[in-house]
């Protein structure tokens, strides 16, 4: 099974991806598309005036929520349990997955079926179940061609975003008999043919699973109800026909009361998928007489939120709603996809989001994704919790660079130290500059290339101005600086 | 202040805008304690580093009516970036010297448009000319449509629409470096859009992004040459004023 684990950092990745000509154009033609159903839904808000509000609403009640996070989860928990769940603590991954195998090994069965959860993809789920021996078999039909294609996610809402209809008939062809019921020797890549090709194949899988396994967009504390949107209903069978559910919520899903959801659940879907209210929004409470699961799981997971919550500046990304609008805004997402990332949190709350969760400081790939991003700021304006992204961005930049302090200074640090230096004495700056300037003279005399309106630049720039100058032409430096210029001449006055 | 970047690589955009400045009868310094508002070290991680410069900028600028600057991003940096450097440095001195700075600090559409009122600023400029909102002006400033009406006054200019104007170029500072492919795929993308609108100048208000697509335009052979924003509004080309 594809996993991220051992991903090259983002640079690296990001290159390989860019030579990508089909994921490319799949890329910018969805992005482009959700993007404009967002902007004419959210204008709608917009033109009434109220959509900043409701943003600042969301913000708040999620503040508000992870202030007093312990009082919340504790509610949360009490009322699971007098409607009849079970709650169980996860600290990581690894205890998260173990409280789901066991529960499936207590009803003996050998596959599960999932409701679309990022959770459970952060946690690896389906890959801990299948080395013991359990099949984890997705639902959601995005989820269905990634995990049949052996792929990874690369969106939080569209996790095949990156696939078009020619690779998606290709792996159904290929795939769907050895995971259950087989694709029609016919099939086309008409939409609709291949849509109604995986339900055919997925209600087999439906009517024949004893457990089902979901997360949860939030946990409302004072009911303690968990609450799933979805588009296709799928989620809401896995939710309702097996025996047994276990559910995998993140600790900062949890919300103090319906009326809070009721903020979310207009920002969330217009930010998502462009809609005013999503196809289907399940909520259940515990274990009911007569209807749903006989048996209701729910594992309440920290994997790295406390440390997360820990982080002043950082904390604020536990607002996220996981509605993607940030990755379909993001001119970098959508030119390298959100595999680059190497992490089911693609995108830029991918890029700050991962180093909280798992900390910086130790592995390179996290390292480099706070600086996966120009700061365009394009991701805090669609935003509907309102997360500063670029500052966090910029925030976790400092984390990783003050993580290696004391340890040798790469050749980027020693270049810093010794700019900033420079950036403390006008008169050194002023040297260099002079400096700079005889080279620029001597590039110019050699010959070099002339940018239009006649200004002589640098066709291939020595050591670290390189990476510049591999496709960019470099301007030369001047012969004169503005500073020298205006000693020389008082300020243009003599 | 005349930022870093113009200093050392630009002088004729600092030249410009203390043309056009004394033009509209603005007393102009230019404090020679300025070095760097510090952006280049905090965008890359290193606070510490960035001390020395926000100090420069403290000593430089403390007790001026207004400080201009010919970039939004520059002016974005002293707005939102100065005060956490100088509160890591725990000297309360300088936090206080650079907080006072921050609400006096203007990005130079801003100036001439909310502090001098004007929007006519006796330009001329007779080319075809396409606008790029960098982000920081756009997004982090929120200039809205100050260079636009600026622009429009301009004698002789024809302002053609640029496609996906809104969109980052990939320039981001480190970034064209770090993630040099993927800064150069941004690019590449607003450059052609640059071509489609057959303008013969690329004008903005941040020259490294500016230099960032002026190289690969230049690369491309386009034949586009970029201006920064200062340059075009201080121009007088063909007006009865000569050249320039
Ligand atoms: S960070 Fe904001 S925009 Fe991005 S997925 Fe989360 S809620 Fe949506």
């Amino acid at each position: 099974m594809a996993t991220f684990v051992g991903m090259p950092a983002f640079p690296e990745a990001a290159r390989e991806k860019l030579g990508d000509t089909v994921l490319r154009r799949n890329l910018a033609h969805a992005t482009a598309t959700i993007r404009d159903k967002r902007a004419k839904v959210v204008g709608e808000l917009e033109d009434a005036g109220t959509w900043q509000d409701l943003r600042l609403a969301g913000a708040a009640i999620k503040d508000t929520a992870l202030h007093d996070l312990a009082d919340h989860l504790e509610l949360l928990e009490r009322r699971l349990t007098a409607a009849g769940a079970t709650v169980h603590w996860a600290r990581d991954a690894a205890e998260a997955c173990a409280i789901v195998a066991s529960v499936a090994r207590t009803h003996d069965v050998d596959e599960v079926v999932k409701v679309k959860s990022m959770a459970t993809a952060e946690i690896e789920l389906n890959e801990h179940l299948a080395d013991e021996g359990i099949a984890a078999w997705e639902t959601d039909l995005a989820e269905l061609i990634v995990q049949l294609g052996d792929d990874l996610p690369s969106h939080v809402l569209v996790p095949a975003i990156h696939r078009n209809r020619a690779e998606i008939l290709d792996i159904f062809r290929r795939r769907m008999a050895d995971a259950g019921r087989a694709a029609p020797d016919d099939l086309t890549d008409d939409p609709r043919r291949l849509a109604e090709a995986a339900r055919l194949h997925l209600r087999e899988k439906f009517l024949r699973a004893k457990v089902g396994v979901s997360g949860a967009n939030f946990a409302v504390a004072e009911t303690g109800t968990l609450v799933v949107v979805e588009s296709e209903g799928n989620g809401r069978m896995c939710l309702t026909m097996p025996e047994v559910l276990v559910s995998v919520v993140g600790i900062e899903k949890v919300v103090p009361t319906w009326e809070d959801l009721d903020v979310l659940l207009q920002t969330l879907p217009r930010s998502s998928t462009g809609e005013r209210m999503n196809p289907y929004t399940s909520t259940w409470t515990g274990v009911t007489d007569g209807d749903g699961p006989r048996e209701v799981h729910v594992v309440l997971l920290d994997n790295g939120r406390t440390r997360a919550l820990a982080d002043e500046v950082g904390r604020q990304a536990l607002r996220c709603i996981r509605c993607s609008a940030c990755m379909n805004v993001c001119p970098v997402y959508e030119r390298v996809g959100g595999h680059a990332y190497g992490s089911v949190y693609p995108g830029p709350i991918g890029a700050i989001l991962n180093p909280l969760l798992r900390g910086v400081g130790e592995d390179p790939q996290v390292d480099s994704l706070p600086y996966a991003s120009t700061l365009c700021g394009a991701c805090y304006e669609v935003c509907p919790v309102a997360i500063d992204i670029p500052s966090v961005l910029v925030d976790q930049r400092r984390a990783v660079v003050d993580a290696k302090r004391g340890k040798r200074p790469s050749a980027e640090a020693l270049a810093m130290k010794a700019v900033g230096a420079a950036f403390g004495s006008p008169r050194r700056l002023g040297a260099l500059e002079q400096a700079s300037g005889l080279a620029g003279r001597a590039v110019s005399r050699l010959g070099s290339v002339t940018l239009p309106g006649g200004r002589s630049a640098l066709r291939s720039a020595p050591g670290p101005g390189r990476a510049w100058t591999d496709a960019r032409d470099a301007p030369a430096p001047p012969a004169e600086s503005f500073r020298a210029w205006w000693e020389r001449t008082d300020g243009g006055r003599s | 202040m005349v930022t870093c970047v113009n200093d050392a690589m630009f002088p004729d955009v600092g030249k410009a805008t203390v043309r056009l400045l004394r033009r509209l009868g603005v007393d102009v310094e230019f404090p020679a304690a300025q070095t760097c508002c510090g952006q280049p070290m905090v965008n890359t991680g290193y606070y510490d580093e960035a001390v020395p410069a926000v100090r420069q900028v403290a000593t430089a600028f403390d007790g001026y009516e207004a400080v201009v600057v010919p970039s939004g991003s520059c002016t974005g940096s002293v707005r939102h970036q100065a005060a956490d450097v100088a509160r890591r440095t725990g000297d309360t001195v300088l936090l206080d010297t650079v907080e006072s700075i921050a609400p006096r600090t203007y990005e130079l559409t801003e100036f001439l448009v909310d502090v001098l009122g004007v929007t006519d600023v006796g330009a001329s400029f007779p080319h075809r000319v396409t606008y790029h909102p960098t982000c920081h002006s756009l997004r982090l400033l929120g200039v809205g449509d100050r260079p636009r009406r600026l622009l429009e006054k301009v004698r002789g200019i024809d302002l053609v629409e640029l496609p996906r104007a809104e969109e980052c170029c990939g320039f981001g500072g480190t970034f064209a470096t770090k993630n040099a492919d993927t800064s150069v795929a941004m690019g590449s993308d607003k450059a052609r859009h640059v071509r489609d609108t057959g303008a013969e100048v690329l004008v903005a208000g941040d020259s490294s992004c500016l230099m960032h697509i002026g190289g690969l335009l230049s690369r491309q052979r386009s034949g586009v040459r970029t201006m920064h924003l200062a340059e075009i509004l201080a121009s007088t080309e063909g007006s009865d004023g000569g050249a320039r």
